[in-house]
């Protein structure tokens, strides 16, 4: 028998389709929302049977982005594949730059000196505000609030998005993290633009929640909507602000303490319901620490070198062994899982992807509540197709 | 925390049949791991779980190793504690080899998280695992052939196709579409 002969398919389960016994319900309508639809925020499909406008079963489909990551991983160097990871969630390159790099770093043994591990979370600290700016602007749109609050989002992204782009030269794929430090030390003058955003980013925040977090129609579409349990989320392995939204005071920056982190001062926001809008709100909190977190960092940052004199860029080869490694980005966990048998690629090049592991409970969401609410609930539980497909 | 040595006396104490062995970490990470038999799998990851001073709750991490040159596939779990806050422990599982005997115990009853995992590495390595409530591909298309990222893998030869094609891609294309036999240059169609 040879590999292609495996045995068939297991049947899926049964429709999880509520008894319906009054006898105005009309027929179940199946809905395949997506792969095109604006609201899935890039390839992602729903396959939505709906009684009504109420949801009775979804299953979501992914792979329209697929383009097999891991096997080129594989096949490529490990700093080959430092471009890469920039595609895997492309709001948040600079976050998966330093998975990576943190990974092949704890696989070979790599000291990063002090001035880089500052830079590191001065830059993980503006990705975050970001992406979370951008959610907060995404889920007002699914809301039904068109353009002006994601416009607004996109105006202070464009601010942080100058500022990689004159670090890194892209604004987007910044390539920038490096196996014992950073590519390139910040140009002069940098730092003192980040600061001069990093105190305006204050007064942003409060014009943005007094135009929404008050708001009457986006409590009305958030409130109760999409409750998530916090033993269910632990067991499904639900991570970042849709974890802590449900109560679960589980932050890798303070968990694991990676980088610098157990140097700064900065508190955990956790959410009351678990519901859409703790999602919210849980978000805008964290880009407070956030701001905390830089204006410590960018007080701290010393002088000195961006890179470890003893990292070896070319003829790269870690010892063989093993490392799952995983730090707090944005949208929760993103770890790396590699192996090494001491080649000049990995053997085994594995990326733990938050956004897809977050859909599990996509459809626990979204049973009984109507088409709408599905569509808030997708847009705060906050996916990168880029990332889920990888 | 315990060390895997620990760990796996205690898991051979509560299971005395049970076939639980350290896997070494050479690497500086030293992240050992525990290999478990697939016919109690599942209890071995249910009593994980449930002791309390393990309560590994949280299963972070699951994918597939191939290992063409010792003959099996391998699937490895990194468990966590969310309520304890340690971690990690890695658990491993092989299949009897690479053809037909690839079933292991789904641990998607243990850990949700495991869920789409699973079918993850099920799609792209072929692993079956019983058990799991909803075994579909995932990623690949549902009439797709054969599994990727196994080592032997070989992709179709006609899956791309470049205007210029130079180097690999040139050699494919010359074996994909043979050269037209000498002389019928430039002779056309009648």
């Amino acid at each position: 028998m040879s590999a292609t002969d495996l045995p068939p398919l297991a049947p899926s389960p049964g429709p999880r389709i509520r008894a319906v016994h009054d006898e105005f319900h009309g027929d179940l309508l199946e809905v395949s929302m997506g792969p095109h639809h604006p609201s899935t925020h890039g390839v992602f499909r729903m396959n939505v049977t709906l009684d009504g406008e109420t949801v009775m079963k979804l299953k979501p489909v992914f792979g329209y982005l697929h383009r097999n990551h891991e096997k080129i991983g594989e096949n490529t160097s490990y700093l080959s594949s430092m471009p890469y990871t920039d595609r895997l969630d492309y709001l948040c390159s600079m976050t998966n730059n330093w998975a990576y790099a943190l990974a092949v770093e704890r696989l070979s043994g790599q000291a990063v000196p002090e001035r880089a591990e500052y830079l590191r979370v001065i830059l993980a600290e503006l990705t975050r505000l970001l992406n979370h700016t951008c959610l907060a602007g995404f889920l007002l749109q699914d809301g039904g609030a068109s353009g002006t609050p994601l416009m607004y989002a996109f105006r202070e992204r464009e601010k942080i998005l100058d500022l990689f782009e004159s670090l890194s030269g892209s604004r987007m794929m910044c390539n920038f993290q490096r196996f014992g430090g950073c590519r390139t030390d910040a140009p002069a003058g940098w730092l003192d633009s980040v600061r001069r955003l990093v105190d305006g980013y204050g007064k942003f925040l409060d014009e943005y929640e007094e135009l929404l977090t008050g708001n009457e129609i986006l409590m009305a579409r958030t409130q109760r909507i999409g409750r998530l349990p916090a033993a269910l989320a632990v067991s499904a392995g639900i991570t970042g602000p849709m974890l802590r939204a449900a109560g679960v005071p589980y932050d890798l920056r303070k968990v694991e303490g990676y980088g610098f982190y157990p140097r700064f001062e900065f508190r955990v926001p956790i959410g009351a319901d678990g519901d859409t809008y703790d999602r919210y709100m849980v978000r805008v909190l964290e880009m407070r620490e956030s701001i905390k977190i830089l204006q410590q960092a960018l007080r701290g940052i010393p002088e000195g070198p961006v890179m470890d004199p003893k990292a070896r860029l070319r003829g790269f080869r870690p010892k063989p062994g093993e490392v799952y490694s995983r730090i707090e980005g944005p949208k929760g966990e993103i770890g790396f899982y590699l192996i090494s048998e001491g080649g000049p690629n990995p053997y085994r090049y594995r990326v733990r992807p938050p956004s897809l592991i977050n859909l599990t409970l996509l459809e626990d969401l979204c049973l009984g509540h109507s088409i709408a609410d599905a569509v808030v609930i997708l847009g705060s539980i906050d996916i990168v197709l880029g990332e889920v497909d990888r | 925390m315990e060390t895997p040595e620990q760990i796996r006396d205690r898991i051979l104490a509560r299971f005395p049949g049970a076939s639980v062995a350290v896997v070494p970490n050479p690497g500086p990470a030293a992240q050992h791991s525990l290999l478990a038999g697939a016919d109690l799998g599942r209890e071995i990851a249910t009593f994980l779980r449930d002791d309390p001073v393990l309560r590994l709750d949280y299963c972070s991490n699951v994918t597939g190793v191939d290992w063409p040159k010792q003959g099996f596939l391998e699937v490895v779990y990194h468990l966590y504690s969310m309520a304890l806050r340690h971690g990690p422990v890695i658990l491993r599982m092989r299949t009897a080899d690479r053809a037909d005997q690839v079933t292991l115990p789904s641990l998607t009853p243990v850990w949700r998280s495991c869920e789409f995992q699973e079918r993850e590495v099920y799609d792209l390595f072929g692993v079956v695992f019983a058990g799991h409530p909803d075994l579909r591909r995932i990623l690949m298309w549902d009439e797709f052939k054969d599994h990727p990222m196994r080592k032997d893998y070989v992709e179709p030869d006609d899956y791309e196709w470049e205007p210029t094609p130079h180097g690999d891609i040139l050699a494919k294309a010359r074996r994909h579409y043979p050269a037209p036999a000498a002389g019928a240059e430039g002779k056309g169609n009648p």
